[in-house]
């Protein structure tokens, strides 16, 4: 089997960045872009307005076709297939994805990014579609004239409250404090909106539905007291998790799942194996620090392969 | 956009309930980027499958009775059809290799 210098695992802004360096550097990258996460967070966002460079702002998936063409020009070859496992610890690391192909490479570049946190409760995924979405915009028209909630409290949660009140009759924010993360501005908006309301210092404690939602437990967190709530639709906002579960075990974890690397280097644990993007941040996690650790990983790994020869 | 057979309210019952073939369902609308993502994917597995499996799409911003009547409530949906029944569904995002399990489980 043909040893790669380098396989690049995630296709957002830190994985193309890292992409567009290690091509350029002449290393022939494979980027392994994953199929229906391929282009990273950014695919599901709109208006980028700060993204430096783009001072009339660019969409999102733009965005992200513009850089894995800035790839693709510099020879790194795109593999449209998720990985289904990685031996990261030897000195030839092998990647295997799902179309069956095998790789094997002296360096690995981890880029994997965040998924939406998910509840943790029972019937989330039995009735997730049938009611429960991480989609605002992509489901919230389904729910016109119904009475949702949406769970969280940062701006993400917002964002998606105000954009469901388009449709939805009522849009109850459950948050598990008594004041919002979200910034000042985006909180002002949701205060004013005459159909959003708040349960505050509630926490949803079970889904209720046979083939869809029909209502929700939520309980007090200061007192432990349990109400029910009927309601239609179930819209979970409560931030990111590193998307860690090909890696955890064989790698360095911090306790909250974020690959641990020596700052402000890339390197991991592992000698050959480096990681950035969302996959190790979980303060900034912007595009344009997530294209920066990129950048740092194709050096790190380059300053590698170059001692190692 | 897809360049998936397009079916409508009108059609589909025809197009994919008294089909003979299975057919693999890919409800969509404009403002769904995930849907988006899964485009090509859709576009490759119907080039995989031609003869085999029939790949339709339903823009359900426009066939609302379509969507109403399969109780669609997340995009994108995807349905697969045997006979005029739903012998596989998924719901929100679902990667390449699901899909093809999904389309061999058929054969």
């Amino acid at each position: 089997m043909a040893q790669h210098e380098l396989i690049i695992v995630g296709s957002g802004p830190a994985g193309y960045t890292a992409a567009i360096y290690a091509a350029r550097a002449g290393l022939h990258p494979i980027v392994l872009t994953g199929t229906l996460t391929s282009g990273g967070a950014l695919m599901t966002t709109t208006e980028v307005e700060n993204f430096p460079g783009f001072p009339e702002g660019i969409q999102g998936p733009d965005l992200m076709e513009n850089m894995r063409a800035q790839a693709e020009k510099f020879g790194a070859v795109l593999v449209a297939e998720d990985v289904v496992s990685m031996e990261l610890g030897g000195a030839s690391k092998i990647i295997k994805d799902s179309a069956d192909s095998v790789y094997e490479a002296k360096s690995v570049i981890l880029a994997t990014g965040s998924d939406y946190r998910k509840l943790g409760l029972d019937d989330e995924a039995r009735l997730s579609g049938h009611g429960v979405s991480w989609c605002a915009t992509c489901d919230g028209f389904f729910f016109r004239d119904k009475n949702v909630i949406v769970v969280g409290g940062g701006d993400s949660a917002i964002e998606d409250a105000t954009f469901l009140t388009r449709f939805a009759r009522s849009v109850t924010i459950v948050h598990r404090r008594d004041k919002l993360r979200a910034s000042a501005i985006m909180q002002e908006r949701a205060r004013s909106n005459p159909k959003i309301h708040f349960e505050w210092n509630s926490q949803l404690t079970a889904i209720h539905g046979e083939s869809s939602v029909t209502g929700v437990t939520l309980s007090d967190t200061l007192t432990g007291q349990t109400r029910e709530l009927p309601i239609d639709g179930v819209f979970v906002a409560i931030g990111h998790e590193p998307r860690n579960e090909l890696i955890a075990g064989q790698i360095d974890l911090d306790p909250a799942g974020y690959v641990v690397v020596n700052h402000p280097g890339t390197a991991t644990n592992l000698p050959g194996v480096f990681a950035c993007g969302d996959l190790v941040d979980n303060i900034y996690r912007q595009a344009i620090t997530a294209a920066g650790s990129g950048c740092r990983a194709t050096l790190d790994a380059q300053a590698f392969l170059e001692a190692a020869e | 956009m897809s360049n998936l057979t397009p079916v409508t309210d009108a059609t589909f019952a025809d197009e994919v309930i008294k089909a003979t073939t299975p057919v693999l369902v890919d409800y969509w609308a404009d403002w769904c980027a995930p849907c988006r993502q899964l485009t090509p994917i859709l576009e490759e597995l119907s080039k995989q499958y031609e003869g085999r499996v029939k790949f339709v799409s339903v823009d359900t911003n426009e066939n609302t009775a379509v969507a109403a009547n399969q109780d669609i409530r997340t995009l994108p949906t995807i349905q697969i059809f045997v006979n005029g029944e739903i012998v596989h569904a998924t719901v929100g995002s679902v990667t390449k290799m699901k899909l093809r399990q999904a389309l061999d489980a058929l054969d």
